[in-house]
């Protein structure tokens, strides 16, 4: 039987499968790449040709440009795509719209590429498929015993919880602009919260974009046409524009941030951070560890984050598991 | 424990005073006694916990996680209370916390046997936040951003008190301080204090800033050198006589000789040094007598301490404080003049004419081995903590020079997680004539947000090994360090430490071959 590193290989690009002559969320620009999902530090612009979920492929030309890969080719989840001797699927990761594990089956081995993934229920997108594989490759952002997120309408009670306690100050929510931003929206809606949410600039054309794909959001309004102060309203933005002068307008804002780094109090005071909510679009230490027995695999590998202790783990749990130490991934962005 | 786990989780992230302020008023008003006394006991250092607890707990978490597990946690996280609250596993149903003041009973008495299930059966009970505020209290160490000074400032704004008049009595009380209380909410007398040798606030210097020299009208103000020592407080009554530092902490334990020679009735302030004939010995002298519980009399023979006194706060029960610095300064002299108290000496106020002259002395601190100078207004009274306009302290110019990056550490609280701790080296010639770095220091400030984060990135980029939570990097990033002085070492293996070192500039341009040699920084070695 062939060693997967015969036909998975990293190069400076990053994971490349050989028999098929492409690349999976390349940090480069490459003849061809299948890409996981729209983040920016795996999907970037400038490749020849990017096979992709439809929602994938639609935000990468909103965030990167309709012209950045020369073609893209949309594959829907679960349905079978014969190229040379590998076989792709695509199926869902729950990390956010359009997010993909990567199947591949070659000579008889199947291999899932993660991508990002997370396992709770997010009503942006779909839920997380298990997939039995042979080899898992997995992300490590959050590889570490200290991660445990919470239930997420937990947190967005905290946030409605102070927004009771200080009516008079405008609550600004640092969140990612895809994914997240969206996310938060539809949790505040299922919380049952009804007035107009209020939004920078930058988290538009993304907001617009899932409005496009069939998502309601109920009322939304830009800051910028709302005037000053909105004390007692929820505004979101940039994780940027917490610090930023931008925030200036807003009535005595207590900033508050969205993401699982914020279950580390080092991490939610770096940011100057005073409401920090705990909710994050990536597997936390259980889910990994459970997601990765789960998959049957006994061959697992790393890509990025905590992969110190995840390796350890698995090694205890009986897996052959290595760190890939992709080049440009920085921490990731949640 | 849940009001006082709120308050701490809130104090954490709240950067502004005023909030701070607010959220400890709110809570000292709102709780009942002794849980708020036990808190305040908590906030300024006063919790009479004897027992190794920090074993206990890592004793508690080796049967609940791997111990690989664990550190790599710590490492992460950078603090182990958090670490230990963080991954402790979550109680299956809600349970009723424990009260603070039953948490703080129960240890006092407390067997050690008994400890461990104690700790367990509480950290059960308890969510994440609950948890944490458990083993901070436990370690002693809560750093939530608030000094005891604060803690007390808002205990007396309660009671419309200013926070003077709570100093004033502190020492003489202890916690859970219902007396303080009783007497802030008008319901018992003022604390007693008349006698006690207790500490009173210092006042303390702001440094002075550039340009902020060319503000000041220099005959308004007296010189002195500025002695690298620590400042102490000596409070004595004539049989007792104790010593504090600068935050009202006892120090008197580790310096016997001089609490045995001070029979005097008197509150002064001055500069706790190692005097041998005269000659004041390096900072590191001193080092070696700091926070011992026993003294052996080699070490008071080799390391004589001495206190070079500059005010006086009281002498022979007569409060001086509210007098002008100058008068004070009489008086002191006067004083010592008459009692002549042994191990003692005053600090030489030093003639100046005119800015100009000050300058001069100024810059010819450092070629006399002298710290700086320190400028105290000649009308000022004595005025509890740091006032603006009135004492300055003037340091000598630090020294930069270009060094090598060699290894990096991920640092602790506000900076956790990131690489922020940084070893630099600086090149020497080996027998074979290549060059090789020898690390000559370490800093872990002088940088911003958005360079550490920059660091950060660089360090993961370029690590070549890994010790633990420490990277190894390659030599190729020149950091320009700013330092006060070099100081012979034993305990590196250049030779050599530098004090007060700080990150002035990265160099992100400059090949690591044209940073300095060591030799450069031994010519820099003083005494």
């Amino acid at each position: 039987m062939i060693a997967f590193h015969e036909w998975l290989q990293l190069t400076d690009a990053g994971l490349y499968c050989a028999p098929g002559d492409f690349h999976i969320d390349p940090s480069r620009p490459v003849a061809r790449a299948v890409i996981t999902h729209g983040h920016s530090d795996h999907a970037r612009p400038g490749h020849g040709a990017v096979l992709a979920t439809p929602e994938t492929i639609s935000i990468m030309k909103v965030r990167l440009g309709e012209d950045s890969a020369d073609q893209f080719q949309a594959l829907d989840y679960g349905v079978a795509l014969q190229h040379g001797d590998v076989t792709i699927r695509l199926h869902p990761a729950g990390h956010i719209l359009g997010s993909a594990q990567v199947e591949l089956n070659f000579r008889g081995q199947r291999a899932v590429i993660s991508g990002d993934y997370k396992r709770s229920s997010d009503p942006t997108c779909k839920g997380f498929e298990l997939v039995p594989c042979d080899l898992f490759v997995t992300e490590a952002t959050f590889g570490l015993p200290v991660f445990r997120h919470g239930r997420d309408m937990e947190e967005i009670g905290r946030l409605l919880d102070s927004q009771r306690t200080f009516p008079d100050r405008a609550h600004l929510v640092g969140c990612y602009a895809l994914g997240k931003c969206q996310r938060l929206i539809a949790l505040l809606r299922q919380a049952g919260y009804d007035r107009p949410i209020y939004l920078h600039g930058a988290l538009k054309s993304m907001t617009d974009l899932f409005l496009a794909l069939g998502q309601n959001f109920g009322e939304l309004a830009l800051v910028s046409e709302a005037g000053r102060g909105l004390a007692g309203e929820i505004v979101l933005c940039p994780p940027s524009a917490l610090k930023d002068r931008w925030s200036r307008r807003l009535a005595d804002p207590v900033t508050a941030f969205a993401s699982g780094w914020m279950r580390v109090r080092g991490r939610a005071r770096q940011r100057g951070v005073e409401l920090p909510l705990v909710i994050s679009d990536h597997a936390d230490w259980p889910q990994l560890i459970d997601t990765i027995a789960e998959t049957g695999a006994e061959e697992i590998w790393v890509t990025h984050g905590r992969e110190d202790a995840l390796v350890y783990q698995l090694t205890r749990m009986g897996k052959r598991a290595r760190a890939l130490a992709l080049l440009g991934r920085e921490d990731e962005e949640d | 424990m849940k009001a006082f786990a709120t308050l701490l989780d809130r104090l954490v992230y709240s950067p502004s005073r005023n909030t701070k302020l607010q959220l400890l008023q709110d809570y000292f008003r709102n709780t009942p006694d002794p849980d708020r006394g036990w808190a305040l006991a908590a906030l300024t250092d006063g919790l009479p916990f004897s027992f190794p607890v920090r074993r206990t707990i890592m004793e508690l978490m080796e049967q609940r996680l791997d111990a690989e597990l664990f550190r790599l946690s710590r490492d992460y996280v950078g603090d182990t209370a958090e670490t230990v609250a963080l991954v402790w596993p979550d109680p299956a149903e809600p349970q009723e916390p424990p009260r603070l003041s039953e948490v703080i009973s129960k240890l006092g008495l407390i067997d050690t046997q008994e400890l461990g299930d104690t700790i367990a059966a509480w950290l059960d009970c308890l969510d994440v936040n609950g948890r944490w505020a458990l083993l901070k209290l436990l370690t002693g160490a809560l750093r939530v951003g608030v000094s005891a000074r604060l803690a007390k400032t808002a205990v007396a704004a309660m009671a419309g008190h200013s926070v003077d008049e709570v100093e004033e009595v502190w020492h003489a009380l202890t916690p859970p301080y219902t007396p303080l209380f009783d007497w802030l909410e008008g319901r018992g007398e003022k604390p007693e204090i008349a006698g006690a040798p207790v500490f009173r606030p210092l006042m303390l210097a702001h440094p002075l800033e550039d340009g902020e020299l060319a503000e000041l009208d220099v005959a308004e103000f007296s010189a002195e050198w500025k002695w690298d020592g620590i400042r102490v407080q000596i409070a004595a009554s004539g049989q007792e006589a104790r010593l504090y530092s600068r935050t009202g902490d006892e120090i008197g334990a580790s310096f016997p000789e001089l609490i045995s020679a001070f029979r005097f009735d008197a509150v002064v302030d001055g500069e706790l040094l190692i005097v041998r004939e005269g000659k004041v010995a390096p900072f590191n002298d001193l080092q070696q007598r700091l926070n011992r519980k026993t003294v052996t009399r080699a070490m008071m023979e080799r390391y004589p301490a001495h206190v070079r006194l500059y005010d006086a706060l009281i002498i022979n029960g007569e409060d001086l404080r509210a007098l002008p610095f100058v008068e004070r300064r009489a008086r002191l002299e006067q004083w010592h003049a008459a009692v002549r108290p042994p191990r003692t000496d005053l600090s030489e106020l030093i003639e100046v004419r005119d800015r100009e002259e000050l300058m001069r002395i100024w810059r010819e601190t450092r070629g006399a081995g002298i710290e700086g100078l320190m400028l105290k207004r000649r009308s000022s009274p004595y005025l509890a903590g740091r006032p603006r306009g009135h004492w300055y302290k003037w340091k000598r110019a630090p020294i930069t020079l270009d060094c090598v990056l060699m290894y990096a550490q991920r640092g602790s609280g506000r900076r956790s997680s990131y690489y922020s701790d940084y070893t630099f080296g600086a090149w020497r010639q080996k027998p074979d004539g290549t060059m090789e770095l020898v690390p000559v220091g370490k800093a872990y400030s002088g940088y911003t947000d958005a360079e550490l984060i920059r660091l950060d990135r660089w360090i993961r980029n370029n690590t070549v090994e890994r010790y633990g939570p420490v990277r190894a990097v390659r030599p190729a990033l020149v950091l320009e360090v700013a330092f006060d002085a070099v100081q012979q070492s034993t305990r590196h293996r250049s030779g050599i430490a530098m004090r007060f070192p700080r990150i002035h500039r990265i160099r992100w341009d400059k090949p690591a071959e044209e940073a300095e040699r060591l030799e450069t920084l031994i010519q820099l070695i003083e005494n």
